[in-house]
């Protein structure tokens, strides 16, 4: 099923003439209205007529989250406060929030987008469909709502908090898709079962996820609590909310609006372009979005792209689920490491623990890897063989997604730090002492 | 016949052991024999306790990996050969020993040596019938 089947299945000659062509307009809108871009594009000496392939891009210097709060709170609002409907933030965890507005297009190109991946993940107007996002300045909640009425479902808005409540009106109102970050539907099925509900009895079918990453072991999880089929979708609110990808039937990577999204993967380091396929940091171009337009604005979340055709028949490029932040990525011996990657390596070994912790140190001119994971299988005690085997089939599979050796060290359960939040789990020792 | 031997992994930290046995000795937990086995970086220490099943209960409270394991204890006779020949009565008759460590005791004024074996059963028959003595868990967590 399409929303728009005639953009989402658009071939992709056509497709990249209608990017470059709005590119174009974007980059001469943005010179035209917001002094910030007049200022940027001008120092880097880029108009609009100068750009005559969509790799033209890489002469645009990208756009910072700190641009945005450095503008606080309109500076980067291309049209006057008059023209708004509606404004959104996200919560800064340090400082000022990152506020963006929204026009009357805004809000109709949003829910359209919104709107087609929800019809690609499987939802129909027949869907009674529970959203417990918060609502407020979070563009979580609103974007999936708006985009859920258009295509003629009942939304249901509950909003965040008070689970029993959640989970009576799950049952009650005999919903059947459910809105929501994926460890919250996780919480609720254990709430579910715990209050005695007979949750085979549900009639959720489908589950619409998103605001926080999902791995294939969680999504397994969620759908063995609730009988559905959970779906992930992608997008903040400097770029618009939810939206700007999400997962169609076949579940193989995240569909852009590549319409109104022009993504990118370079390397975070360097901005230089990833081959396709390659992981690196994504930056996206908002090519429509009129309130506060983006040039090349860098997530910060590192995934790779996917052109190749999909099953569903959509034209529009795949992005993998988000493998970590940039932020996080490690240099080690000269290879990219992602935490992420070594957290879906050690999830997949059920002797230890969830938790682990990185370190990373420079011995002579080479740097070290070690990974301390906790021994959770007291059956491995018996024999001082088996602990050893462990170790080598952890720091063997590690080699494999890694490319590099590691040093795994068994910690005892519990001994490793537990932190709040974001996980500072990698200790990089390799400037200290200088 | 069958005694249950705790084995618990630890991380070669300095006062490692020292804890684990404060925190057994808090709980009343009195350890007969101890044997540590360990690598550069973890070991696994194994306890004979009066109280196996409180003692894992306990360690697990505190967070320790522990596992139970089944494990024979034997008598030796005071003279030479006194291992010896168990040990090669088991052998003689395909069963391993993956492992022994022995203690004494003052009150008995006698020696003991645990042995883990694959098959305790087997073991225990062998044994009995060659004439060694075997330990009850009983005599054990008594002594
Ligand atoms: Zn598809």
């Amino acid at each position: 099923m399409f929303f728009q089947k005639e953009i989402e299945t658009m071939n992709r000659k056509d497709l990249e003439a209608l990017q470059l062509e709005r590119l174009k307009r974007i980059v001469q809108y943005c010179y035209d209205n917001v002094p910030f871009y007049h200022q940027r594009l001008t120092e880097a000496k880029v108009t609009a007529d100068k750009i005559k392939t969509l790799s033209d891009l890489q002469y645009i210097p990208p756009t910072t989250k700190a641009d945005i709060r450095d503008s606080y709170p309109f500076g980067l609002f291309a049209r006057p406060m008059k023209e708004m409907v509606r404004i959104h933030a996200s919560s800064g965890t340090t400082g000022k929030p990152t506020v963006v507005g929204y026009t009357r297009n805004d809000l109709n190109m949003w829910s359209d987008a919104v709107a087609r991946l929800c019809v690609a993940a499987g939802a129909t107007d027949e869907d009674i469909v529970q959203i417990s996002f918060g609502y407020g300045l979070f563009t979580g909640a609103l974007g999936l709502h708006y985009g859920l009425e258009k295509i003629g479902a009942t939304v249901i808005p509950v909003s965040s908090g008070n689970t029993e409540k959640q989970v009576m009106l799950l049952n009650d109102f005999g919903v059947t898709a459910l809105v929501s970050t994926p460890s919250y539907a996780l919480y609720m099925s254990e709430v579910a079962r715990e209050k005695g509900y007979d949750v085979d009895k549900f009639k959720l079918r489908l589950g619409l996820f998103g605001s926080e990453g999902c791995t294939p072991e969680m999504r397994t999880q969620v759908e063995k609590g609730f009988h559905l089929f959970a779906t992930d979708n992608y997008g903040m609110s400097e770029l618009i909310g939810p939206g700007v990808s999400g997962e169609c039937e076949y579940r193989d990577g995240l569909h852009f609006a590549e319409d109104h999204f022009l993504p990118e993967i370079v390397d975070p380091n360097t901005l230089e372009h990833k081959q396709e396929g390659e992981i690196g940091e994504l930056i996206v171009t908002t090519l429509t979005k009129e309130g506060i337009p983006l040039l090349r604005y860098r997530t910060k979340d590192l995934t790779r792209l996917n052109y190749s055709p999909c099953k569903c028949g959509r034209t529009h490029v795949r992005m993998d689920k988000v493998m970590g932040r940039s932020d996080d990525m490690l240099k080690i011996r000269g290879v990219n490491v992602f935490p992420s990657q070594i957290e879906s390596v050690l999830v997949s070994i059920p002797q230890i623990g969830a938790h682990y912790q990185l370190i990373v140190r420079r011995e002579g001119f080479s740097d070290t890897l070690e990974v301390k994971v906790e021994l959770v299988d007291s059956s491995l005690l018996d024999k001082f063989e088996a602990l050893e085997n462990l170790q080598k089939t952890v720091a063997g599979n590690l080699r494999t997604v890694l490319g590099i050796q590691a040093k795994v060290t068994l910690c005892e359960p519990k001994s490793l730090e537990r932190f709040q939040g974001k996980a500072q789990r990698i200790v990089d020792l390799r400037n200290a002492g200088k | 016949m069958i005694i249950k031997q705790l084995s618990i992994f630890v991380e070669n930290t300095k006062g490692r052991l020292a804890d684990i046995a404060d925190i057994l000795a808090k709980e009343n937990i009195d350890i007969r024999a101890l044997c540590v086995a360990d690598t550069k970086d973890f070991g696994i220490l194994r306890l004979i306790v009066n109280d196996p099943e409180k003692a894992a209960i306990i360690l697990r409270e505190n967070h320790c990996t522990v596992a139970l394991t089944e494990v024979l204890t034997i008598k030796i006779e005071d003279k030479p050969g006194g291992l010896a020949k168990p040990i090669r009565i088991l052998s003689d008759h395909g069963i391993n020993v993956e492992y022994m460590y022995a203690f004494v005791s003052k009150e008995f004024d006698s020696a003991f040596v645990i042995l883990r074996v694959e098959n305790n059963e087997a073991a225990i028959k062998i044994l009995l019938d060659a004439g060694v003595t075997l330990v009850s868990s009983k005599e054990i967590y008594d002594m």
